[in-house]
């Protein structure tokens, strides 16, 4: 069934009004090279039985296995309550709410969200969110280009923690308008950034991306490579993990002057991991920043009877207006995502936040414990970490992993695929969720594989 | 306001120029382009020193329903700003040939396509038809 409203008249008497002869000369700016008759690859349509029956088997082949991978998603435990709210019908279908008239609740989510990501990130204002993390640091840095122009250059800066990702996504949305993704170069001994290579780090960079904590886990010395970034003229971009943020300085206190963009993964706060997405990412600035920032803002004013009331603001750089030379025009909000996120706030508080992060923490520290007392295991960075390390085998890495996961075990992220000079680096995370008898099964198992011959 | 001033030269993306005695060019936008836009609430202004092309974007005027560049009317360099938009845009709305200049450009080209008052009302009435 076609969900368009207009009769074969309908369009017949549209197209006459304004001249044209066919719904295809609409789009004849196009040029004719660019059209394709056929998507190539893309199977038949299936009915919704036939869809229903292949995703659940798809899914059944996720299993529900132990898993104690971050490496930028992290599964923590959602109460039931998230879900259930978020997918009532007043919710489910939600989008940007450009009809306000239509849209109170919806609205109302949305600003209650953005008052909760500047609270966590210290800084003034919150966009209504982005895609991803990832997409999130492509927006921040377009934004810091714009924001930045006494800087004449499109350098950014990433601190060495900068999930590998996001730099490659950055780089395939942000390239094109000339900017380009440089890296600091790693500290072996500590898995941070190495200070001693800032003074070398060649021209001066309109921003600075710093992860915190880093892809790694390890936490970065954020205020002394704040405050260089600042020295250079740059402007600091945080990368910040949401469930972190409830124990660790905020970016707004980072240095001397604070970070001036703080953005990131937004799926620890009541998203599940779910094969990989939807997501969604977060945006926050400085006051005076705002008017760079992309995507739709939320805003709390009065109605004409003094009644309290929520509407979209500074929405005139924004794509529906401002169309090519908008601020972006490749991102949207993940309403749905977002909502989950609010109601996962609302219900643990600053406090059960913060009982999530210590314990994650604390899970890491029990995990970390347990396996490099295991011969043939070592952790390889000295130094704090949040929830994230990363430990070195005596053996290549994707077998051993290979061999947990036929025991029903997720090891870890393989940090050699990114990083070759980290032969044989694992990247091991524990949440709350994980039982001192989790961490006990994978232990054991791990200790088998690394004393077998083979 | 619907005299147009008779010392100014206009464009017809709707900025005006005044010729200034020591060969500098002071720039705005028209009354009707501050009508057309409505209420403005933010100017983004160029860098002092920053090199201006004709017919290439200078600033931004952004009103609550719109944000429109302005384009230069001629190509050299921003000598001053008008630093007072910053706090208050609504200059702009006010007073656009005076409190509400945008900016002071060094031109290194005389403007190509200007308009005489008379040409710039012929011009605006033309619009409306």
């Amino acid at each position: 069934m076609p969900f368009i409203p207009h009769t074969d008249d309908d369009v017949r008497d549209m197209l006459k009004t304004i001249g044209a002869d066919s719904i295809s000369d609409l789009f004849d700016e196009i040029p004719g090279e660019l059209l394709i008759d056929e998507l190539v690859g893309v199977p038949d349509a299936l009915s919704e039985m036939e869809v229903m029956r292949l995703m659940r088997a798809r899914a059944e082949k996720d299993g529900a296995p132990l898993c104690f991978i971050g490496a930028g998603a992290y599964e923590h435990h959602i109460p039931t309550a998230v879900w259930d709210i978020a997918t009532r019908g007043e919710f489910y279908s939600s989008y940007t709410p450009y009809q306000a008239e239509a849209s109170q609740g919806t609205l109302q989510v949305i600003y209650e969200y953005q008052t909760m990501i500047t609270s966590l990130t210290g800084l003034d204002a919150s966009n209504a969110s982005l895609y991803d993390g990832a997409s999130a640091l492509a927006e921040a840095s377009l934004m810091a280009v714009r924001a930045n122009r006494k800087s004449k250059s499109k350098r950014i800066l990433l601190a060495s923690g900068v999930n590998a990702t996001y730099q490659k996504v950055a780089a395939a949305i942000a390239g094109a308008q000339g900017l380009v993704f440089d890296r600091l170069p790693l500290s072996i001994e500590n898995g941070t950034t190495e200070l001693a290579a800032l003074g070398d780090a060649g021209e001066a960079p309109v921003a600075v991306v710093i992860q915190q904590p880093s892809f790694f886990g390890t936490l970065e010395q954020m205020d002394a490579i704040t405050n260089w970034a600042h020295e250079q003229g740059a402007l600091v971009i945080a990368i910040v993990n949401p469930t972190s943020l409830a124990v660790l300085k905020s970016p707004r206190q980072w240095g001397d002057a604070g970070a001036d963009i703080a953005c990131g993964e937004g799926q620890p706060l009541g998203v599940p991991l779910s094969s990989g997405g939807p997501y969604f990412g977060f945006l926050s600035c400085k006051q005076k920043f705002v008017r760079q920032m992309p995507g739709r803002i939320v805003g709390r004013t009065t109605d004409l009877d003094g009644k309290m009331g929520y509407t979209l603001t500074l929405q005139a750089r924004e794509q529906h207006i401002r169309r090519s030379k908008a601020t972006s025009n490749i991102c949207t909000n993940q309403g749905l995502m977002v909502t989950a996120a609010t109601i996962y706030m609302s219900l643990l508080g600053a406090k059960g936040l913060a009982r999530v992060a210590q314990a994650s923490h604390a899970k890491t520290v029990s995990l970390v414990s347990a396996l490099t007392s295991i011969d043939g295991v070592d952790a390889l960075f000295s130094g704090a970490y949040f929830h994230e390390a990363a430990i070195r085998l005596s053996k290549p890495v994707g077998p051993v992993l290979q061999q947990l996961s036929a025991q029903n075990i997720l090891g870890g992220y393989d940090l050699s695929a990114h990083y070759p000079e980290l032969a044989n680096a694992l990247l091991v995370c524990a949440t709350e969720t994980k039982t001192d008898a989790d961490i006990e099964t994978y232990a054991d198992a791990l200790r088998q594989i690394l004393a077998s011959q083979d | 306001m619907n005299e147009l001033p008779g010392d100014l030269i206009y464009t017809s993306e709707h900025e005006w120029l005044r010729q200034e005695e020591d060969g500098t060019v002071t720039v705005g936008i028209t009354n009707h382009a501050q009508e057309a836009l409505g209420d403005l609430v933010y100017v983004e202004l160029p860098e002092v020193g920053q090199e201006v092309s004709s017919g290439g974007d200078m600033a931004v005027v952004e009103s609550v329903k719109a944000a429109s560049d302005v384009y230069s009317p001629v190509s050299g360099e921003v000598i001053s700003v008008n630093e007072e938009l910053a706090d208050t845009p609504e200059n702009i709305n006010s007073d656009p040939y005076g409190d509400g200049w945008i900016v002071r450009i060094r031109a290194s080209e005389v403007a190509a396509d200007t308009m005489t008052p008379n040409e710039y009302q012929e011009f605006l009435d033309a619009l409306d038809e």
